[in-house]
């Protein structure tokens, strides 16, 4: 069977024009075609280049990439909104996004009047909306002001009904885009198990998505876009825990002590680094990784009794947990102690932690300590929260018995 | 269904298409229709109200006060259809010229044939049109004025049509430009006030120098179709050169709209 979806070669160029206007005034283009100025106005920018992909029928694919990495601009190409500079896109089916939820809601309509008009605007028929139009109503939970004008709800209810309209859709190819972070929790979960259920009934699924978990739960391949190409195409697996790894370079945070920190210090560290286990400097662990501290420490006296102490603690700064060391404990070469703490994969929670580390005694004298450095990430890749990315449900996913 | 997403490329009007989306033009329309009086105490009164009062300005200072002559016509008989296929084209090509701007969050988001937005933002100036002519019945009534039925037949739908076309024509036209050149936002309320002026709706075409300057005045198709309307209730007017002329001229401003507009509809997207 022909794929469903056919992406060949497309690329997609932007004109940047200097005045940061992507239009012009009247007189600004007469006076460019009488005077032609040496000074060059615009630029290209190339938001994507040489992509090419296929999708099958029922296929679920992720889309994922950073900020600014073409998936915004590949998703306008295939919902038509924009077209290709270069190349074409063969699809078999009628594609509708999620990305469009609300799309033409008119705030002095009333709810009802604006399912008829969005669904409309969304491609779908007067009469297949009179027939899905109780189910529409029975999903968005806003029966009640079905005959009120739609400025008059709140915007969760606004987005309800919006949702609600777009679920219904029943397109041949769904793009779903990053539209689950909004609303509340239970909201969230009904459409998730409705995509859920858009999946498991044949329909061929493109998911966008910056939450690894959800993109994990919900697609089994993946693409991963970086600065207009693509980066990888294989197993969500893989993918994800690429695009956890892509670009870390530049974002590892590690503390190092300058000359003004560790004069007069008879214990110190030297540096801090957050690592994977090979000892590679990253900032962002996947929930599946352990995640691991490598601690440099300098001392010009004998360790004696002195502990190395280390805290997790959350974005709000509390502490996770704390472990200590004595420092004769690590394999010392003279003057000087390497360590590496690793925090067990599976066990902390997605979401940002930094560390605290400290050189006290058991009597409580400080050496040297630091709070709050070396921010790390921990990406969640399918965890049983995935659907709650994003929320505070505590700082350890503990794999706990029931009986 | 199977469909290809191509580079901009061949120009084609893609009626077939529009035709699919026939659905979602009547959706807009009645969007706009609904909206349009929405809040307001007196509502669909006001279709009434625009031309009525507008009429009775008109009568007080171009009938009473300048002595304008209109045949044998009285002057709001002979001002009414006139206000009335003008206020079509006026609102038609303000509303359209500001559509594609207008609705840029829906053109950002989701496909459909572009045409759709202009078209149905002219269609929904139509409904005024007909309140205003129920009015325009009484008027008829109360002035025992003449109606030639016959040519009712053909010259009210006549009318509507050189109006249609020529307002689709300008404003598929202005919609494009003012998407990429925002001027036009303050071009279109001046330009219609001028145009008011130079087509002989408050005044009949004798008021102007016969000669060169009358046949230019004529070969304005709203010209035309105003005074073919005009003609069924016994207003002096031949249908010949004058009317072919303007009509030509509307069907060449069409072309010229929709060329344009579909020539740069790939990138509103972008631009909006």
């Amino acid at each position: 069977m022909k794929p469903i979806l056919e992406v060949k070669e497309i690329s997609k160029r932007f004109r940047i024009y200097h005045e940061s206007r992507p239009y012009l005034t009247f007189r600004e283009q007469i006076q460019k075609t009488f005077i032609s100025s040496g000074k060059k106005t615009s630029e290209d920018f190339w938001a994507l280049r040489n992509i090419s992909f296929t999708v099958s029928q029922g296929e679920s694919l992720g889309i994922i990439g950073r900020n600014g990495a073409g998936k915004s601009t590949l998703l306008k190409i295939l919902s038509r909104i924009t077209p290709p500079t270069t190349g074409g896109i063969v699809s078999r089916g009628r594609i509708a996004s999620l990305l469009e939820v609300g799309t033409g809601f008119h705030p002095e309509l009333t709810g009802q009047e604006n399912i008829f008009l969005n669904g409309s605007i969304l491609g779908m028929k007067q009469a297949e909306i009179k027939k899905k139009f109780d189910a529409i109503l029975d999903f968005s939970g806003v029966e009640k002001f079905i005959d009120t004008p739609l400025k008059h709800y709140s915007s969760g209810m606004q987005l309800r009904l919006a949702f609600a309209v777009a679920a219904f859709l029943e397109p041949e190819i769904l793009i779903i885009d990053e539209v689950l972070a909004v609303g509340d929790a239970e909201f969230q979960k009904k459409c998730i198990r409705k995509m859920e259920g858009v999946a498991r009934s044949g329909h061929t699924i493109l998911f966008v998505s910056h939450q690894m978990g959800l993109v994990k739960q919900l697609c089994n391949r993946c693409i991963l876009l970086d600065k207009g190409i693509i980066a990888a195409n294989d197993s969500s697996e893989k993918v994800t825990s690429m695009y956890l790894n892509l670009g870390q370079q530049e974002a590892v945070n590690r503390y190092e002590a300058d000359a003004g920190s560790s004069t007069g210090k008879k214990y110190f560290f030297t540096d801090v680094q957050s690592v994977n286990p090979a000892g590679e400097a990253i900032s962002t662990f996947g929930f599946n990784q352990p995640i691991c501290l490598k601690m440099n420490m300098q001392f010009n006296q004998d360790p004696g009794d002195i502990l190395l102490s280390v805290g997790l603690l959350d974005k709000f700064g509390n502490r996770v947990f704390t472990v200590h060391r004595p420092l004769k404990e690590f394999l010392n070469h003279p003057g000087r102690v390497s360590g590496t703490l690793k925090i067990p994969a599976n066990l902390i929670a997605p979401n940002y932690y930094t560390f605290h580390f400290a050189l006290v005694t058991r009597d409580g004298t400080v050496f040297d300590q630091h709070e709050s450095k070396c921010l790390i990430q921990v990406a969640d890749t399918g965890t049983v929260f995935s659907e709650y990315e994003g929320k505070d449900y505590g700082s350890i996913i503990l794999d706990c018995e029931w009986i | 269904m199977e469909y290809e997403i191509k580079p901009a490329g061949r120009l084609t009007l893609n009626l077939p298409e529009l035709w699919d989306f026939r659905e979602l033009i009547y959706f807009f329309t009645w969007r706009d229709i609904k909206i349009k009086y929405k809040q307001t105490f007196l509502g669909g009164m006001w279709a009434l109200l625009q031309p009525f009062l507008l009429m009775v300005v008109f009568t007080l200072f171009f009938s009473r006060g300048l002595k304008i002559s209109t045949g044998n016509l009285p002057y709001p008989v002979f001002v009414f259809p006139g206000l009335l296929l003008w206020n079509i084209f006026s609102n038609g090509v303000t509303n359209s010229g500001n559509s594609m701007v207008n609705n840029a969050n829906i053109i950002k988001k989701i496909y459909f044939p572009r045409l759709i937005i202009p078209v149905s933002s002219i269609l929904s100036t139509l409904i005024d049109f007909f309140i205003g002519f129920l009015l325009f019945i009484v008027l008829l009534i109360y002035y025992r004025v003449p109606v030639d039925p016959g040519r009712l037949l053909y010259a009210f739908p006549a009318s509507l049509i050189i109006i249609l076309i020529t307002t689709l024509g300008v404003g598929t036209l202005l919609a494009s430009l003012n998407v990429k050149y925002r001027d036009f936002r303050y071009v279109i309320p001046f330009m219609v006030q001028i145009l008011l002026f130079l087509t002989p709706v408050i005044y009949p075409v004798t008021v102007v120098p016969e000669g060169l300057i009358r046949d230019l005045f004529q070969l304005n198709p709203l010209a035309g179709a105003i005074s073919l309307l005009r003609s069924c209730f016994g207003y002096d007017y031949e249908v010949g050169f004058h009317l072919m002329g303007g009509t030509a001229l509307s069907i060449i401003l069409l072309v010229a709209g929709l060329v344009y507009f579909r020539k740069t509809e790939y990138y509103f997207a972008d631009l909006a």
